[in-house]
């Protein structure tokens, strides 16, 4: 199976390289790649999900809008989402539903506090292996 | 890439990049410029030159490291009239900064009771991601806090008015519009007031170690083995969302301005346009919020100290010395080409250091300079400096901090199967922490020497040094 994501050394912050077979994948990985970031995923249970759906002027932007859209509702309602369900995406809109738990008792889960998803350096690419994107979270 | 200037000056010549407006100048020694070869710092400086409307030049201090957009350790100022405002080069952590408390308790009276001041430290001072502060507010009282800053927490009992006068911007800079401030920054700022964050945020206990300037140290009545107590936090969730709101909205309107960036992350709009003046209302509010933050934080830790030490506040003399910003833009006046211009100066990791006779400062350190506060890795040293004259070329501008050398993953690496908390203590340095892997991630060894990013700013005549400090207590979160 291919890898979903790989850390990769950035000074200040995290860089992550992430991989998809499709966009869909790209997308799910993407989110994967930052709650392994925040917190222990392994074994976490699912109980609560939520659905999804935004637009954005192009796939990057969208991209990074998907990822604002779970750390807001991470911060704000306290749920650490592990599983995520692209429905329907094009370049412009995504339609999702995400899966995850409460934080709760599992805060000694916590690792990392990701402050924002930036934009820099990151590109939505295309190759014969399927798609890529390089993302720097501010930590 | 580099010329050199002289010996702790280097250009970046504008023929470097097609597209650049003005040079880059770094501020290293030889050494030092080898570590900023190391990583991508210098290419942002380049791309900071190409941004419309920059004065000078692209500043990059000898803390100069990686970051997104501009580097951190970057310093620019923009022509009010044409140039830009670029929230990714304040960052998303608005006024991250720094403030440096002093005690009447020497080494020989804390060295004791360390272990009890640090658990209790670690223990009353909400940390780690996530936390939650103890000031629960309605959502219009926040937008009061978000005007009033410091002020606002210190008339709920949160300290006391002496410590606003001794804050930058007296803890509240003006034009805060609550309104530029979106439902989701609110939302994520509500229960973060009092918290210190998680990551390179800190509270650590230091002892005055050496003193340079005698002078200046005896007007922060600051003396060899004499405690005293660093805060470093920022606008929490607050901040984070203002600048990704803005930059978001920047992103959208780069067409309708036609300016074109090298890196998305460097979104910016004409410092008039009404984009960039919502951007300057949210962010002074999220600066604001940072201000009321440490005053809480600082406020949290004389608590502590009184109740581990059993003192009255009037013993412990636990005064701020001072509170600078790190991450922030500011209007300030230059003269550029014999004309007095109002230019808007970012520094993003990097601080505001005035000289001596600044109508800005404190009356109290008007004969010093500014106090600048620089934080070192927790196993070296940390510093108290001055503002100089000379610092008008940098627009009054200094080095923040160390800077990272590593990243955090090869810091973990490097760590693995090392305790770091047993190796500080072995140095005599008690720390607490919340993260699993903040220790490792903040290992001393992950950052540049603090004394030669210090020796580098001194040598430049961009800042003086009164004092330094070295860590016996740490809390991370």
């Amino acid at each position: 199976m291919m890898k979903r994501y790989e850390q990769f050394p950035h000074t200040a912050d995290i860089g992550v390289h992430v991989y998809g077979g499709t966009l869909k994948e790209l997308f799910a990985n993407a989110a994967f790649s930052m709650f392994d970031i925040i917190a222990d995923l392994e074994g976490l249970k699912e109980p609560v999900s939520m659905d999804i759906k935004l637009s954005a002027p192009n796939s990057d932007e969208l991209l990074v809008a998907w990822l604002d859209e779970l750390l807001y509702n991470f911060y704000t309602k306290s749920i650490i989402f592990s599983r995520f369900e692209i429905e329907e995406l094009s370049d412009t809109a995504i339609k999702a539903k995400v899966f995850g738990r409460p934080v709760g008792d599992n805060r000694n889960r916590l690792k990392t506090e990701i402050k924002a998803i930036t934009y820099s350096g990151l590109a939505v690419k295309e190759s014969k292996d399927g798609f890529k994107v390089d993302i720097i979270f501010d930590v | 890439m580099f010329e050199r200037i002289d010996e702790f000056r280097w250009r970046i010549p504008k023929s470097y990049k097609q597209g650049m407006r003005v040079d880059g100048i770094i501020y290293a020694d030889e050494a030092m410029l080898e570590d900023i070869r190391s990583d991508k710092a210098a290419e942002q400086v380049a791309n900071v030159a190409f941004l419309p409307g920059i004065v000078r030049y692209s500043f990059g201090m000898p803390d100069l490291h990686w970051g997104y957009g501009a580097p951190i350790g970057g310093v620019g100022a923009f022509d009010s009239e044409t140039g830009v405002l670029v929230p990714g080069f304040v960052g998303y952590d608005i006024n991250c900064g720094i403030r440096l408390v002093k005690t009447n308790l020497t080494e020989k009276d804390v060295k004791p009771r360390i272990r009890d001041l640090v658990y209790a430290l670690y223990n009353d001072v909400p940390a780690g991601v996530g936390s939650k502060g103890d000031i629960k507010i309605s959502a219009s009282e926040e937008r009061k806090l978000l005007v009033e800053g410091s002020k606002w927490v210190v008339e709920r009992g949160y300290g006391n008015h002496d410590d606003l006068e001794y804050t930058e911007e007296h803890g509240a800079i003006k034009g805060a519009n609550p309104d530029a401030v979106s439902p989701r920054a609110y939302e994520r700022g509500k229960n973060q007031s009092g918290t210190l964050g998680s990551g390179n945020h800190f509270m650590e206990v230091q002892v005055v170690d050496e003193i340079f300037d005698k002078d200046a140290a005896s007007v922060f009545d600051l003396a060899v083995g004499q405690v005293v107590l660093m805060i470093h936090s920022g606008s929490r969730g607050l901040g984070y969302q203002v600048c990704d709101d803005y930059t978001r909205d920047m992103i959208g309107c780069l067409s309708k301005y036609n300016i074109s960036v090298p890196d998305r992350q460097l979104a910016c709009a004409p410092v008039n346009s009404k984009e960039a003046q919502n951007y300057l209302g949210a962010m002074r509010c999220a600066a604001n919020y940072a201000w009321a933050n440490r005053q809480c934080l600082m406020h949290l830790a004389r608590g502590v100290f009184e109740k581990v030490f059993q003192m009255s506040p009037k013993d412990l003399g636990m005064d701020l010395i001072y509170d600078v910003a790190h991450n922030i833009a500011k209007l300030e006046k230059y003269t550029i080409d014999g004309k007095e211009k109002t230019l808007c100066v970012h520094r993003k990791g990097a601080t505001r250091a005035f000289p001596p006779g600044h109508p800005e400062i404190p009356q109290k350190y008007q004969k010093t300079g500014q106090p600048v506060i620089i934080p070192g890795d927790m196993g070296r040293n940390s510093y108290l400096l001055t503002g100089t004259k000379k610092a008008e070329e940098t627009f009054y501008s200094t080095c923040h901090g160390a800077g990272r050398l590593m990243s955090r993953s090869a810091a973990i690496r490097a760590c693995r199967g090392r305790s770091i908390s047993r190796e500080l203590e072995d140095k005599g340095i008690i720390v607490k922490s919340s993260g699993r892997e903040t220790l490792a991630e903040e290992a001393p060894e992950a950052y540049k020497d603090v004394n030669e990013v210090v020796r580098i700013v001194e040598g430049a005549g961009i800042s003086k040094r009164v004092a330094r400090m070295r860590p016996i207590g740490v809390i991370k979160g």
